[in-house]
């Protein structure tokens, strides 16, 4: 069974249709890339499967569940992550303490009240400062750190919630090429972990990490495949005047 | 151009996000702050008129009404116009328990003041937070101002409340056969219950629970994609504030022996407010210099300015609000510092290490 399953999507805001009937299949460890055009539906359909908008019609399902309905806090809890498009690092907060946020939501909010769980969190927090190369800054307040690095920094707190399945929305954006280098690097590892799902514009980027992908044109799916049927695809071609 | 777009970013920054950043290197001040605070109202009564000891005790009082207010405003981020209403509730409660059943006893009366401040915030709060929308918060600010305006409405038309003219004579608070009095010993009384209250939060606010209201203040919709139950903590903070609120309504009753609809109002909710802004909202020591520094200002202006001091301290008030809207307390604290820092420091690191 897939992990992931979105039937029928539909997302309409008054006179604008911005999803008009989307399917979208994950499997588990897979990445799936979803590209198109500006306005072609992919952050929508990013928020309506996290939860921050509600669908018009359609369902999702999530590790055999069906989580249409399911409140924000349950689906993460359920396994899935987030990373928005715009950075939403804590900006006044430490570096360390932003990972630290993500690292102990899970946790009952009596083990909290009395940080129960904060010794052996600790390591878990400097590892994962380690692994996305933010461990000497982890005293700077996440303010100060370059974009890159807040990117970074919120990828690391999206996988912190250990999830099931990661969504990326956009998460190379603003960043120098080197950088994406970098966060392609910073990616593949957790392809042993969990699945993920990337919005991303940068179709080399998106070709060299993805193993599936969805093309997306003004709300429907316009063609779904490995990424070399999509290379080879006439449908996606017209759209984007060249091979991707 | 190009170039210009890729560095925007860094141009851009903040000046407190810089600011901040050097306070990394600053010595801690809040803690010395907290202990001269703590050391003079220890020995004050050694030191001041008896007067003045009643003055002060009502100071200690109102110091924790305003901590309730700096726990839901500066920490969780919830606008409450309505401490009062949880605080005058106790108050009135208490007042009547001594009057009509004659329960005078400490242990009784101060533990059933928290309890119906505890009570009455909590099912306030199961109707302003936890609805199936997020609440905003202007709508919590007008839900709780509300609230405030109808318990006063409520006591001054009520006969059995007393009215306009609230429960006059109520018996003392006893202990045993001993009865408290205005002085010394209230005041004691009251200071010991403020380092309790304030200890507390202090550990709550520094916990794991107080990174997740850091975040919650922050950016509540982000954090809500962690899987934290945002309303629920609130709800927790709400409540904990309520009982604080009304565990100072019951001291304040007894102390002046009678209680009366202000109690209850939108006045001393408003006031609250302007004592935990003028302090320095989001650090506790400074909803308590606020309550200080506002009513020995009060005090003296009043006594050398009989007819204009309330313009005076308003001027006074408008001038820090606006000068520094974090206030006085961010004076000499440093925002990071202010924010606080959850990384466990070299030292405690290195136990955890050892103790496995």
């Amino acid at each position: 069974m897939a992990l992931l399953e979105v039937r029928g999507m539909v997302k309409s805001y008054r006179d604008l249709t911005a999803l008009n009937g989307v399917d979208l299949t994950v499997e588990e460890n897979q990445f799936h890339g979803l590209i198109g055009p500006n306005g072609s539906g992919k952050s929508t359909l990013m928020k309506c499967i996290a939860g921050a908008e509600s669908p018009t019609e359609g369902t999702i399902s999530f590790a055999g569940g069906d989580i249409t309905d399911t409140p924000v806090a349950e689906r993460v809890r359920a396994g899935l992550s987030l990373k928005f498009q715009i950075t939403s690092v804590l900006l006044s907060l430490s570096v360390y303490d932003n990972v630290l946020l993500a690292l102990q939501a899970h946790d009952p909010l009596r083990s909290l009240i009395f940080s129960r769980t904060r010794a052996s969190l600790d390591d878990q927090v400097l590892a994962m400062l380690e692994q996305f190369r933010l461990a000497d800054l982890r005293a700077d307040i996440a303010g100060h750190l370059s974009h890159g690095q807040q990117q970074w920094l919120e990828i690391a707190m999206a996988l912190a919630t250990q999830p099931k399945l990661l969504l990326l929305d956009e998460p190379t954006g603003g960043m120098s090429i080197e950088e994406r280098r970098m966060t392609g690097e910073l990616l593949q590892p957790i392809k042993r972990r969990c699945s993920l799902v990337i919005v991303e514009h940068d179709l080399d980027f998106i070709r060299d990490i993805c193993d599936e992908l969805t093309v997306l044109d003004q709300g429907s799916v316009l063609d779904s495949g490995t990424v070399e049927h999509i290379r080879n695809s006439t449908k996606v071609q017209e759209v984007y005047l060249t091979r991707v | 151009m190009d170039d210009k777009v890729a560095v925007a970013p860094r141009i851009t920054e903040p000046l407190e996000i810089l600011k901040a950043r050097k306070g990394i290197e600053r010595r801690p001040i809040l803690p010395i702050i907290e202990l001269s605070v703590l050391v003079l109202f220890a020995v004050l009564p050694l030191i001041v008129a008896d007067y003045l000891t009643v003055f002060f005790t009502r100071v200690l009082i109102l110091s924790l009404l305003a901590i309730s207010f700096d726990l839901v405003w500066g920490y969780a981020g919830i606008l409450s116009f309505g401490q009062a209403l949880f605080y005058g509730t106790a108050a009135y409660s208490v007042a009547l328990m001594a009057r009509d059943l004659g329960i005078t006893s400490i242990f009784i009366v101060l533990p059933a003041a928290l309890l119906i401040g505890l009570v009455l915030s909590y099912l306030i709060a199961c109707f302003l937070l936890l609805g199936r929308r997020q609440p905003t918060v202007i709508f919590v600010a007008l839900g709780t101002l509300t609230g405030a305006y109808a318990a006063d409405r409520l006591a001054r038309g009520w006969y059995y409340l007393g009215g306009q003219n609230g429960i006059p004579s109520i018996p003392q608070m006893t202990l045993g056969s001993y009865e408290f009095d205005q002085g010394s010993v209230y005041y004691y009384l009251a200071f010991v219950m403020l380092v309790v209250v304030y200890a507390g939060c202090r550990f709550l606010v520094r916990s794991q629970f107080g990174l997740a209201l850091a975040g919650i203040r922050e950016q509540e919709a982000r954090i809500s994609f962690f899987g934290y139950k945002v309303q629920t903590i609130k709800t927790i903070v709400f409540s904990l504030a309520g009982a604080i609120a009304g565990l100072a309504g019951g001291l304040y009753a007894f102390h002046e022996g009678f209680v009366w609809p202000n109690m209850l109002g939108v006045i001393l909710s408003t006031q609250v407010v302007l004592y935990t802004l003028f302090g320095g909202v989001g650090t506790l020591i400074g909803a308590v210099i606020g309550v200080i520094a506002i009513e020995v200002m009060s005090y003296i202006l009043a006594d050398n300015y009989q007819q204009i001091w309330p313009i005076l301290l308003g001027v006074l008030l408008l001038a820090v609000i606006m000068l520094r809207p974090t206030g006085l307390v961010s004076l000499i604290v440093s925002e990071r510092e202010r924010i606080g820092d959850f990384e466990p420091s070299r030292g405690r690191r290195a136990r955890w290490r050892w103790g496995r």
